[in-house]
Order: C-alpha cells, then sequence, then structure tokens
C-alpha cells in the first residue's frame, strides 16, 4: 500500500470513530448529568434523583418482577431447549435444519404483531391460570428462543456429543446423567451465555409487558417518567448498565479459544440469523 | 423426548396460536362470518398514514444506518483483526444493537428534549434547535434519529462478515493490471458487496418497521407509525370493540416483515456465493 493511500485511511478511520462515537457516547453521557441535575441549572450535582430509586415503590416491585421472569425465563430454556437440541443432534439429525428453522420463525414475526394474538390467550390464562406477571415468562420463552439456540447450538457444535454421550451410556448412565453430568459441564460457556442472554433480553422487554397490562421494569421506567424526569432516567441508567455489564461479561466469559469462538459468533445478530440460515439453505 | 414435545407444544401455543388468532380474526367479524372489512377499514386516512410513516422512517433509518455503519465497518475491518479495537467495537455494537425501547428513548430525551443537554449547550451559544416551539424529538423526525442509534451497530454486525470475505488479492490483482482505487471500487469490491449490503439493508428496514418501545416511549400521542396504531387499538374502548381491526394491521405488519426478510435471506445466499 502506497504512503498517501495509507494516509487517507488513516484520516477516514479517525473521522469516522471520532464522529460516530460522538454519536454514540453523547446521549449515554446525557442520562448521567440528566439524572445528577440539581434543582436550577446552578446547582449542584446531586444524587438525589438515584435514592428516589429505593423510595419508589412499584419500581422496586417492578425490578423484583423482571428479575423472577428474567431467572424462570432462563431455566425453561435450558431445561426445554438442551434436551431436545440434543435429542435432535444424536437422533434425527435431518431435523437439524426443521429445528433451526422453527427456532428462527419468532425473528420473523414483530413482537407487536404476535402480541395481538396473545391477548386473548393472556385473558384466558389470567382467568382459568394466574394472572402473575409470571405467566409472561411464556411468552419470553418464545422471545429468548432464536438467541439462545444459535448459542447453544455453537457450544454443541464444539464438543464431540456423540463420543460423549455413547461412552457415558456404555458405561452404564442414565439419558439424565447424560444431561447434567456429560453434557452441561462441558458446555458450561455456551450455557451462561445463554443465560445472560435471556436475562438481557427479558430485563429490556417492553412490548408483550405493557400491551398485555403487566408491569415489569421497562413500564415502571416508563410510568415513573410521568412522575419524576430525573428518577426515571436514573433507573434506566441504572437498568442500561447493568445490562451492559452482563453483556460484556458474555465476550470475556469461558476458556480462550470458546472466548474467541463465541466473540466471532456475532451472537447478538439474531436477525442475520435468518440470512445465515438461507445462506445454508 | 417427552421434553422435545413440551418445547413444541409451548411453540405452538405460544407463537402459533397467537398467529392463527391473528389470521383467523382479520378475516372475520365479531360475530364469525368471514369478512374482508377489516383490511378495507384500513383505508382510514390515518391509518394510511401511519403506513407511510412507517415505511418512511424504517427505510431512512435503514439508509443511514446502512451506509454509516458500512462505513463504520470499513474502518474496523482495515485495522488490526485480532486487535483490540474491533473486539471493542464489536461488543459494542452487540450491546448497543440491543438497546431499544425505553432506555434508548430516554437518552435521546436527555440529549435532545427540551432541557436536554446538547439542546441547552447549543442555546448558549445561539443556536434554537427548536425554533418554533415544537420539539420535533417527539415526532417522526426524532424517532427517525433515535432509530440509527440501534440501526447502525446493527448494519456494522451483519455487514462486517461480508467486508471480511474481501480477499487482498482481489485489490492486488486490480492493481497489477493497472486499475485505481475507483475502478477497484466501481468494478471488483462494489459488485461483490453489494448483494450483501442490499440484504443489510433490508434486513434494518425490517427491524425499524417492527420496532414498538422507542416509539411508544418518546411518542404519547396519536398513531403516527403502524405499531403505534396497533398498541392503541388494543388500549382503546372502540378498537376493543372491533378487535380485527387490531388483527389485520398485525397480519399487514407480518406480511410485510415476511417478505423483506425473505429477499434479505435470497440475497445473503447470492454473498456467500463470492464472500464466504
Amino acid at each position: 500500500m502506497s504512503k498517501a493511500r495509507r494516509l487517507k485511511l488513516r484520516i477516514f478511520r479517525t473521522a469516522v470513530f471520532l464522529v460516530i462515537g460522538a454519536f454514540f457516547l453523547v446521549p449515554l453521557f446525557a442520562m448521567f448529568e440528566f439524572s445528577t441535575r440539581g434543582n436550577s441549572l446552578t446547582s449542584p450535582r446531586t444524587l438525589d434523583a438515584w435514592a428516589q430509586i429505593v423510595k419508589v415503590p412499584e419500581l422496586a416491585k417492578a425490578i423484583t418482577a423482571s428479575l423472577e421472569l428474567a431467572a424462570i425465563t432462563s431455566i425453561a430454556m435450558l431445561v426445554l431447549i438442551l434436551p431436545t437440541m440434543v435429542w435432535v443432534r444424536l437422533r434425527l439429525p435431518t431435523l437439524n435444519r426443521v429445528i433451526e428453522f422453527i427456532c428462527l420463525l419468532p425473528l420473523v414475526v414483530p413482537a407487536i404483531a404476535l402480541v395481538v394474538g396473545m391477548v386473548p390467550l393472556y385473558r384466558w390464562i389470567s382467568i382459568n391460570i394466574s394472572d402473575s406477571i409470571l405467566t409472561l415468562s411464556f411468552a419470553y420463552l418464545i422471545l429468548v428462543m432464536p438467541y439462545t439456540y444459535r448459542t447453544l447450538d455453537a457450544g454443541l457444535a464444539a464438543i464431540d456429543l456423540k463420543t460423549l454421550t455413547e461412552a457415558a451410556r456404555s458405561l452404564g448412565a442414565g439419558w439424565g446423567t447424560v444431561m447434567v453430568r456429560v453434557v452441561v459441564p462441558n458446555m458450561s460457556s455456551a450455557i451462561l451465555n445463554a443465560c445472560i442472554l435471556s436475562v438481557a433480553l427479558v430485563l429490556g422487554e417492553f412490548t408483550f409487558a405493557s400491551l398485555l397490562a403487566f408491569e415489569n421494569v421497562q413500564v415502571a421506567i416508563l410510568y415513573v417518567s410521568f412522575v419524576s424526569a430525573g428518577t426515571s432516567i436514573a433507573v434506566a441508567l441504572a437498568s442500561l448498565l447493568f445490562t451492559f455489564a452482563l453483556l460484556l461479561v458474555l465476550s470475556f466469559v469461558g476458556r480462550p479459544r470458546e472466548r474467541v469462538a463465541a466473540a466471532e459468533e456475532a451472537i447478538f445478530t439474531a436477525p442475520a440469523q435468518v440470512g445465515e440460515w438461507g445462506m445454508r439453505a | 423426548m417427552s421434553v422435545a414435545f413440551a418445547l413444541i407444544g409451548s411453540f405452538g401455543l405460544f407463537l402459533l396460536l397467537p398467529t392463527l388468532v391473528i389470521a383467523w380474526g382479520s378475516f372475520t367479524t365479531k360475530a364469525g362470518d368471514l369478512t374482508l372489512a377489516n383490511f378495507t377499514s384500513i383505508n382510514q386516512p390515518y391509518l394510511v398514514k401511519a403506513f407511510v410513516q412507517s415505511v418512511s422512517i424504517s427505510a431512512v433509518s435503514a439508509l443511514v444506518g446502512a451506509f454509516a455503519g458500512a462505513l463504520l465497518a470499513y474502518a474496523v475491518v482495515t485495522g488490526n483483526p485480532r486487535g483490540i479495537l474491533r473486539r471493542v467495537i464489536t461488543s459494542a455494537s452487540g450491546v448497543l444493537a440491543q438497546f431499544g425501547g425505553v432506555t434508548l428513548a430516554f437518552s435521546f430525551i436527555a440529549t435532545l428534549g427540551f432541557t436536554g443537554i446538547v439542546t441547552i449547550f447549543l442555546k448558549q451559544h445561539g443556536i434554537d434547535i427548536f425554533p418554533g416551539g415544537t420539539v420535533w424529538l417527539y415526532e417522526v423526525s426524532g424517532v427517525t434519529l433515535v432509530y440509527c442509534y440501534f440501526q447502525i451497530p446493527l448494519m456494522v454486525l451483519v455487514f462486517l462478515p461480508a467486508l471480511d470475505g474481501v480477499r487482498p488479492q482481489w485489490r492486488e490483482a486490480t492493481e497489477s493490471l493497472g486499475g485505481s482505487t475507483w475502478h477497484y471500487w466501481r468494478y471488483v469490491a462494489g459488485p461483490l458487496l453489494a448483494p450483501s449490503f442490499l440484504g443489510c439493508m433490508l434486513l434494518l428496514f425490517a427491524n425499524a418497521f417492527s420496532a414498538y418501545a422507542t416509539a411508544a416511549a418518546l411518542i404519547s400521542q396519536g398513531s403516527p407509525i403502524v405499531p403505534l396504531a396497533i398498541s392503541n387499538l388494543l388500549t382503546s374502548e372502540v378498537g376493543r370493540a372491533k378487535p380485527g381491526l387490531a388483527q389485520a394491521l398485525a397480519l399487514a405488519m407480518i406480511v410485510i416483515v415476511l417478505a423483506v426478510m425473505v429477499l434479505y435471506a435470497a440475497l445473503q445466499r447470492r454473498t456467500s456465493r463470492w464472500l464466504r
């Protein structure tokens, strides 16, 4: 590469990073700034808005509900998807494409459209089963499916599933033992990644909760904003930082080889998985 | 094995059943007779406007996101492939592409709202970004700007693999045949990357078209876009009396997004011919 071209490239890259970097960092910084404002433009910075977070009762209730939902969804996701994927991989490899397609389906249906069909379903559930917010975990299970399927699939592909399970079975292990003591420990980072993804998704979900009349953390943030702008932005920033931290842990967890694989796997590009499916179709 | 059935069962119940409800409901009246009235009643001015504005927000944010994202992706890919900059930007893009909804809307209100940090900064330097008093952040143009915030990282994530597939040998070949940078982009890299670029832009379009939470947090009145029209119908008396209309709108959305995603998958398959 010639010197002139290298210089032009350098200038181009610096300009792009500066401009686009500013566009992305300024709103984040603005949230910090806004939530620490005093009463007037000249009064000193204060953490009042943050202190208010714990004083608003419905906020605490909503945060608890969201965390419970996140836990339930992650566990249900693991218990349902992982055995199915193992079974399909071992016994019915031809069904792989079908399962993959099914797990990608939720990506093609917009949440706001799907929720229209869920309203009568949830009306029935609230009358006949329970009207607790925790019933949302069924819907969230569908929501997290594409993302976690991809993660777990990458984890399963990285281990020699057939040999491991055959060895365990020939030593007398039942399927339960195989799953719990053979498969899971070998995929620990993929499983952790899948759980972190589900938690992040559930904590950030708004559409289903608000239109099915439940109050999760995002809905609560919106309500609080009608009362106090500073506090709502403080909570929003807190939930954002929490999710950021979770997702950043994602790119650092696991053994070095898996870590690189996970990062390059572009787990986050769930919509892009449709394209990948198309590429291999 | 029974676990697999439980999985498929829950899928059927919570994905297929709602979709069937929408499909069935949009073609029937409340009494149960088949009808196309739900679709013809979409022909009201405010709903037509909602579709037009939804499409325009999605198209504009997809265009801006595609070009800015492609530039950023190119800036990343021309650096060290194992370097820290690339990993930071990939991780950051992964995180920011999921950052949406209420928290994103609030971050922009804190930035460009009436008492936002940038608004005040500009006002102190004599620039009033809200001439006339209407805060455009809470209208279609504001929503478009906010959408770009997650469109650009998404573009980086989905376009980076295609850029990675461009081999340096092609550049060398062009130069050894006497071509300039312009020739390279116009005749070699451009045509090769075009299907992927278009496909990714379609993906961004579908992404913006389906988005709801961000707009819900920014726009408190009216139904300027289809998702908000749907939510208003679901929460109003009038809408609840005519569930078919919301269902017809939902079906329309599903069909549009499905069509765009099918095109996207086809374009990605085309890309993989050269850029594996």
